[in-house]
């Protein structure tokens, strides 16, 4: 008797628990649906053709974000000139020629205490460094590079992975045909990992694109009147426009629609490049020959 | 030796230069921020910093207390608010969801993470922070407002990683303790947790300092006042927003103090680190 109640308690129990984190889990994807749905709903009625590729008007009160977009787009460029070599190269030596040992636990560690580094310290820092140190100012060019060097942990980590799932037999064949270790490397073993490296990137990408506090102090500005034309020039950005229409200037019911135009465009953006990355990851899958 | 050897070997060395300089960016973002910030930490004294109440740059008076409580407070508050919930969804998705579900779901998580710390903060400022004024008073922009952002804002850093420490526990041990009449909920709570117990404790450390260096969501939504609050209805001003706030047009000591709150942070986040790099270290032992 007692031993059947036991059991029926905790079947109960069971339930109940399974309940609890089954709603749980319902609760985060309704919080993401209307996370989503708002920024949708309300963005949709403010994204016209104009709005898109004219200049803001009127104070930021009017017109479009035109100037923002192609910051932003200049931004991530530039960011990605700047890691995507440095990051394949650094992964390279990592899984292809360092042996493990002391420097190579020593770099591992010092990547992934990068990666946690918080983004207005990097803003600090480019501050620091690029803006003043190095004179070159509140600028594309500054603004790049503090970008870039924070991605790098991002793209370092992905090209490793890439690199590490290509199978040996590729290389030991290469070698065993007489090529020395980096036309190995150079011809057999990136074009197979590029796939992986690729996604990499762009998941890089997509990271970059939304950051605002890395570009504070560095790149960004609320408003220019002309285009910028060289690496030097100041430049608006999407992420930060978002957050300069809620905090400045004077017009709060107009500046919050062309808010909500921009975070619609910037979510669009992001996990447009997300999707994009995931796509060639399967494309890649599936071409793959072993 | 060869020309081919040659090249071998100063691709080697390039190869090697460059690994170790784009670790040394960390050395050299290190010695900069710390070049910059701790000569006023010495000057003023480490005390008058740390547990100095009042920040009035223009008066040469640099404590930081409010704002460390501020970044202390929002940071517990999004653990309270994103632990549970990360947890169960993680528990959900390894124990108790089917295998196709489970496929679809994950992606949405890493959606999740996907999204801007801006528009996060945007979202906030629009929905949240009017609910709370509305429901529970005071000016909406606060303690509440913020934890529960950032709560929302760790999910997938605590998901992930948890599922990641969950799946990692050998199927034979859920085995054997269903083979010992357990239901499938005492399994999951005394076998399989405790099993990735300290995977899921480093969830939580690497969450936490996702929180504690988050700047642009919390800006927007803490109300950036300089006092210690009394409830979660108050505003506060953390770290990171200290620095983004005033750096704009700080010079002088001014701006050497907010290097110094840099200085904080920066150390606070590499405990932090290696915290979690030492829970997961003992995991693997």
């Amino acid at each position: 008797m007692l031993n059947i109640s036991n059991r029926k308690w905790r079947e109960l129990k069971q339930q109940i628990g399974f309940m609890t984190v089954r709603l749980a889990a319902l609760i985060i994807f309704i919080i993401l649906g209307i996370l989503l749905y708002f920024i949708f709903s309300r963005g949709i009625k403010v994204i016209s053709w104009d709005f898109l590729t004219k200049m803001p008007e009127k104070g930021m009160t009017a017109g479009g974000i035109f100037p923002a977009i192609l910051g932003s787009f200049y931004l991530t460029m530039g960011a990605i000139l700047f890691a995507l070599p440095l990051g394949i190269l650094a992964a390279i030596y990592m899984t292809e020629y360092a042996t493990q040992g002391k420097i190579i636990r020593i770099i591992r560690i010092g990547i992934s205490n990068l990666a946690s580094v918080p983004s207005i310290v990097f803003g600090l820092f480019g501050l620091a460094l690029f803006v003043n140190y190095l004179k070159f100012g509140v600028s594309i060019l500054s603004g790049s590079l503090t970008l870039g060097i924070m991605i790098l942990p991002v793209i370092i980590r992905a090209s490793e992975e890439a690199l590490l799932l290509v199978p040996h037999g590729f290389r030991e064949a290469s070698l065993a045909l007489g090529a020395t270790k980096w036309q190995t490397i150079y011809k057999i073993v990136l074009p197979n990992a590029i796939g992986g490296i690729i996604t990499g990137a762009i998941l890089g990408v997509g990271r970059v694109a939304g950051e605002t506090a890395p570009i504070l102090f560095t790149a960004a500005t609320f408003y220019i009147r002309k285009l910028p034309d060289s690496v030097f020039s100041e430049v608006m950005a999407l992420p930060y426009h978002i957050y300069a229409l809620m905090t400045e200037g004077s017009h709060p019911k107009e500046q919050k629609a062309i808010a909500y135009g921009a975070s619609l465009v910037l979510i669009i953006m992001v996990l447009g490049i997300n999707l994009l990355a995931i796509l060639i990851r399967n494309y890649y899958r599936r071409k793959k020959k072993w | 030796m060869t020309r081919l050897e040659r090249n071998e070997r100063l691709i080697k060395i390039a190869l090697l230069v460059i690994a170790c300089s784009a670790v040394s960016i960390l050395a050299v973002i290190t010695i900069f921020i710390f070049s910059e910030g701790t000569p006023i930490m010495f000057k003023y004294g480490f005390k008058s910093f740390l547990l100095g109440l009042d920040w009035y740059p223009s008066e040469q008076s640099f404590g930081l207390l409010p704002m460390i409580i501020g970044s202390v407070m929002v940071t517990l508050g999004s653990l309270i608010v994103g632990v549970p919930f990360g947890l169960a969804c993680a528990i959900f998705l390894t124990e108790f969801s089917s295998r196709r579900l489970r496929h679809i779901l994950k992606p949405i998580i890493e959606l999740l993470a996907g999204i801007p710390s801006v528009v996060y903060g945007f979202i906030g400022v629009v929905i949240l922070v009017p609910f709370i004024r509305e429901n529970f008073g005071g000016p909406g922009l606060s303690v509440l407002a913020a934890s529960i952002i950032l709560g929302i804002m760790i999910l997938p850093t605590i998901i992930s990683i948890s599922i990641d420490s969950l799946q990692a526990v050998p199927r034979s041990y859920r085995e054997g303790s269903i083979a010992l009449g357990a239901t499938k909920w005492q399994t999951t709570k005394m076998v399989t947790l405790k099993a990735a117990r300290s995977g899921i404790i480093a969830s939580i450390i690497l969450g936490m300092g996702r929180a504690i260096g988050e700047t642009m969501a919390v800006i927007m939504i803490a109300g950036n006042a300089i006092n210690i609050p009394h409830s979660v209805l108050d505003p506060v001003r953390t770290l990171t927003s200290n620095i983004a706030l005033e750096m704009g047009y700080a010079s002088g000591e001014h701006r050497e103090a907010l290097f110094a709150t840099g200085v904080i942070l920066f150390v606070i986040i590499m405990v932090l680190n290696t915290l979690a790099n030492l829970t997961s270290a003992k995991r693997k032992a």
